[in-house]
């Protein structure tokens, strides 16, 4: 119960943050794809620069876990295909409906309505990938 | 106090999303929120239509409080942390958007075109979303991780997919907004 609540808590801050910093919306997307604002490079990056640094002193330091435990990160499988194909036609919905995953739950909250067509979207493209996905290229 | 109702700016916003990172990493799990959308459908029953959707969706809980708590942080951020939710973009930005008949831009947080009530009895605005959220779910999929799992948490950990994953996501995202947005809008 108590980790459930710490679970809802981090997505709670991560909503705040999403939607004050404006990265939750079309606008800021359209214009970050038009290198027309320093805005959305600034928070992708900045995270980036400390995530970086954050990883590597946790695994040169073996840091453990808030419950002792080893902290692992899984290495992604590798591959050029899935990557590539997969993230075109991400950055191409991302483009279009201006949201990626986390803001689209933020925007159902903040109360723009029509963004649940956009999760429905993203359910049934999930579900289609999982249907096509052994005949894709990987 | 007052800036807090202000737009938060990036060097605020970045430090926080790492923070975010870290402290799933602290309690044993990772950053990635496109995958709740495979959990969403296996909890529909899609794992009787593809073995993709095998698996125990109930392990996948704990991820799912965290996109609950993101929409409570974004009716918090909208409701109560905001005077004026309008987005300050670059002016040269709102000319080009008007000129493809976005007129809200500057005015809005998203623009009403797409996201306002309107929109939901609207064709062209309802293929465009359905279409946008069929391309960010399939793709998401198919990479193996949107914007928080590739570009923050697998660049973060420095791995090469994630950078061939997000070269994928700005060329597909130019291609949108250079090339088709025109014909789209």
């Amino acid at each position: 119960m108590k980790r459930t609540l710490s679970y809802l808590f981090i997505g709670i801050f991560f909503g705040i943050v999403m939607f004050k910093s404006e990265a939750a919306s079309w606008f800021r997307i359209y214009e970050m794809f038009n290198f027309q604002s320093f805005h959305m490079y600034g928070i992708i990056g900045s995270a980036l620069v400390i995530g970086i640094i954050g990883i590597q002193l946790i695994k040169r330091n073996n840091v453990k876990s808030f419950y002792g435990e080893p902290i692992k990160f899984s290495p992604k499988d590798r591959g050029v295909s899935r990557y590539l194909y997969g993230g075109i036609i991400f950055g191409l919905g991302w483009a279009l409906a201006g949201a990626c995953p986390g803001p689209i739950y933020t925007l159902i909250g903040a109360g723009y309505l029509p963004i649940i067509v956009v999760l429905i979207g993203s359910l049934l493209g999930t579900f289609l990938y999982g249907l096509l996905r052994k005949k894709l290229p990987h | 106090m007052e800036w807090i109702f202000e737009p938060w700016p990036w060097y605020v916003a970045g430090p926080l999303i790492a923070l975010i990172m870290f402290l799933l990493i602290f309690i044993g799990k990772q950053f990635g929120m496109s995958s709740n959308l495979r959990t969403m459908c296996t909890m529909c029953g899609a794992d009787k239509k593809a073995d993709f959707f095998a698996f125990n969706w109930k392990d996948q809980r704990w991820n799912l409080m965290v996109v609950v708590g993101a929409a409570i942080g974004g009716f918090i951020g909208a409701h109560f942390l905001s005077n004026d939710v309008s987005v300050a973009i670059n002016p040269d930005t709102i000319t080009k958007l008007q000129s493809l008949g976005i007129e809200s831009a500057g005015k809005a947080y998203l623009p009403t075109e797409l996201f306002g009530l309107g929109a939901l009895t609207d064709i062209k605005s309802l293929a465009i979303l359905l279409i946008g959220g069929l391309l960010i779910g399939f793709g998401a999929r198919y990479a193996g991780g949107c914007t928080s799992g590739h570009a923050i948490s697998g660049l973060s950990n420095l791995q090469l997919p994630s950078l061939i994953a997000v070269i994928g996501f700005f060329a597909g995202g130019l291609f949108m907004i250079h090339v088709l947005f025109p014909l789209i809008f």
